[in-house]
């Protein structure tokens, strides 16, 4: 009787002990969300600077009190699409290749390779960006420079492929090797089996991989700031004009912002905010219609 | 028994406090200034802030602590703004900036100029430009003057490197060249001294401008109005692209170990180590 009481006791207390560091995130989260939001939103509310020049505006001049964020977020959002665009099939085939089509010894090495990528610090990326693929766009750029929205896309493009590869991977992984079965009793060969039959089966999975890919892309910054120019003002046009992505404002600036200025690098930290909440809000969605299915 | 053990150290401790308390402020009052280098200084000076400082103030430091062995020295480059700022909120014993203070940033900081620094403006090693006037260097930054033909170079484009906004060197920079807030629009922004000039060393059509304190052979620094961008020129004044270093605390939170520290700075040992890591001395 004792014996079993002391350990319900006990059970009790571990559990307080995992509710504790629970809460650790939920809390962090919490003052995070506060903090930023209550810093960003203060300019609008007490109308130090209009919420629609600030959102459409297209120069960011803080001595000239001028803070437009639209060409970042269009710097920010084509940089990221094109990621995705190059990034996403190379990831997919990967994982593809990995885990149906590599022999066990060459589909570890891969994976391996992969695992390390992702373990690289993301300022490495930059350096390797600014040093081979900066002077390499130069080399076939129109414009004289080599920082520009292609070579944001190709580091951009490499960084997301940890994420995308190993999620889809694992969707791919636990699609029933009956479908494959079926497939292969109807007379299909193996590659007509990968796109008709596995890959619609972890599609929702492989998608879930890919919107996580489109958050790494959209917040990635140290990486992404030594490369793409950071121009103070200019909507991209081409593939080699110089983009400034919200989070390399943030970054670039905050260790020397006072007042409105620092209040508004706040408020871009609130949009960019936003974009990855609609991001989480589609994964959560993905992944209950996946539960549903 | 340990209750009792407890109270005998804890009013010891309360003693001992008082103790020295007393006796840091009667050698305060009644020593002379003779006096006060003599004995020996102690506390945390932490300061912060301007990164084109930072190579002068850790030798200091080093220096000043290597002096004073009871003196704990730190300094974190994290910009002039934040060096005002964290000086002001006394989360800095003291603060160091790059460029002047704006007249919203003084409030009740104390201000001291320790050095002189001037900005070298530097071109990729291969460029046949090798002399500019500042007035050009202007409408390079503004974009009136877009190919290196235009001021006597190859017929190529110029590619226009500049730093990040709030930098002190960007700010002192385009004060002393006369472009404020004109920066063209497509303008290349690299962050820190070191960035810039990796870039301007990486592509043959890149203007940048550094530190002078920073120029090294990847460079290539150019003259500005006929003057060579060197020390002594900033010194007799002649190079026209430099600016002044400033150490700012709170007359009413500074405690003496920084003070004798920023004394120590205006000795002509501090002096010393102003100029050997290419500052220019008072």
């Amino acid at each position: 009787m004792q014996a079993i009481k002391r350990k319900k006791q006990k059970e009790k207390i571990i559990e307080g002990f995992f509710l504790i560091c629970a809460f650790v995130a939920v809390v962090s989260v919490l003052a995070i969300t506060v903090f930023v939001f209550y810093n960003g939103l203060k300019p609008f509310v007490s109308n130090s600077y209009p919420l629609w020049d600030f959102l459409t505006g297209v120069e960011w001049r803080p001595g000239s009190n001028m803070y437009g964020i639209f060409y970042m977020i269009v710097g920010s959002i084509f940089a990221t699409f094109g990621a995705i665009l190059i990034g996403v099939p190379v990831a997919i085939l990967t994982a593809v290749y990995i885990s149906e089509l590599a022999g066990s010894r060459i589909g570890k090495i891969i994976r391996f390779a992969v695992e390390l990528l992702a373990g690289i610090p993301s300022v490495l990326y930059g350096v390797f960006g600014l040093g081979i693929i900066v002077p390499y766009v130069l080399k076939i750029s129109p414009n004289a420079q080599g920082e520009s929205l292609l070579a944001t896309i190709m580091v951009l493009a490499i960084m997301i492929l940890p994420t995308v590869v190993s999620i889809s991977e694992t969707s791919i992984s636990v699609v029933p090797k009956e479908y494959r079965e079926g497939s292969y009793a109807l007379g299909a060969s193996k590659i007509q089996t990968i796109f008709k039959v596995v890959l619609p089966a972890a599609r929702s999975g492989i998608m879930t991989g890919v919107i996580l890919g489109i958050g790494r892309a959209i917040g990635e910054t140290m990486a992404v700031m030594l490369v793409c120019g950071n121009p103070i003002a200019g909507i991209p046009t081409s593939l080699f004009d110089q983009i400034r992505p919200l989070t390399t404002n943030i970054a670039l600036e905050m260790g020397y912002a006072s007042g409105v200025h620092q209040e508004l690098l706040y408020s871009t930290g609130v949009v960019l905010f936003i974009f990855i909440m609609i991001i989480n809000l589609a994964v959560n969605k993905l992944v209950k219609a996946k539960v549903g299915s | 028994m340990s209750k009792s053990l407890k109270k005998i150290l804890v009013s010891l401790l309360v003693g001992a406090t008082v103790l020295t308390l007393a006796g840091c402020g009667s050698s305060g009052t009644t020593t002379s200034t003779t006096e006060t280098t003599k004995t020996a200084i102690s506390g945390e000076i932490n300061g912060g802030g301007s990164t084109s400082v930072q190579k002068v103030i850790d030798a200091a430091g080093s220096e000043f602590t290597a002096l004073n062995p009871d003196v704990k020295f730190t300094y974190s480059g994290t910009g002039s703004s934040d060096g005002i700022k964290g000086a002001t909120a006394g989360t800095y014993s003291f603060g160091c900036a790059s460029r002047d203070l704006k007249t919203e940033e003084k409030g009740s900081l104390t201000e001291l100029i320790f050095a002189y620094d001037g900005i070298a403006v530097v071109l990729n090693p291969a460029n046949t430009v090798k002399n500019l006037t500042t007035e050009q260097v202007g409408k390079i930054y503004m974009g009136e003057i877009t190919n290196w033909s235009e001021v006597g170079g190859a017929d190529a484009p110029i590619v226009v490197v500049s730093r990040e906004d709030g930098s002190g060197t960007r700010g002192a920079f385009e004060e002393l060249v006369k472009f404020e807030e004109k920066l063209k629009p497509d303008a290349t922004i690299k962050e820190g001294n070191g960035n810039v000039q990796t870039t301007v060393a990486g592509n043959a059509n890149a203007i940048g401008y550094v530190s002078l304190t920073f120029v090294d052979k990847t460079v290539a620094a150019i003259d500005i109005d006929g003057v060579k961008a060197t020390v002594d020129n900033v010194k007799n004044k002649t190079y026209k692209i430099s600016r002044p270093f400033l150490a700012v605390y709170d007359k009413a939170k500074v405690d003496d170990a920084t003070l004798a520290f920023l004394d120590f700075l205006m000795t002509t040992e501090g002096q010393a180590i102003v100029e050997e890591h290419g500052g220019i001395a008072v």
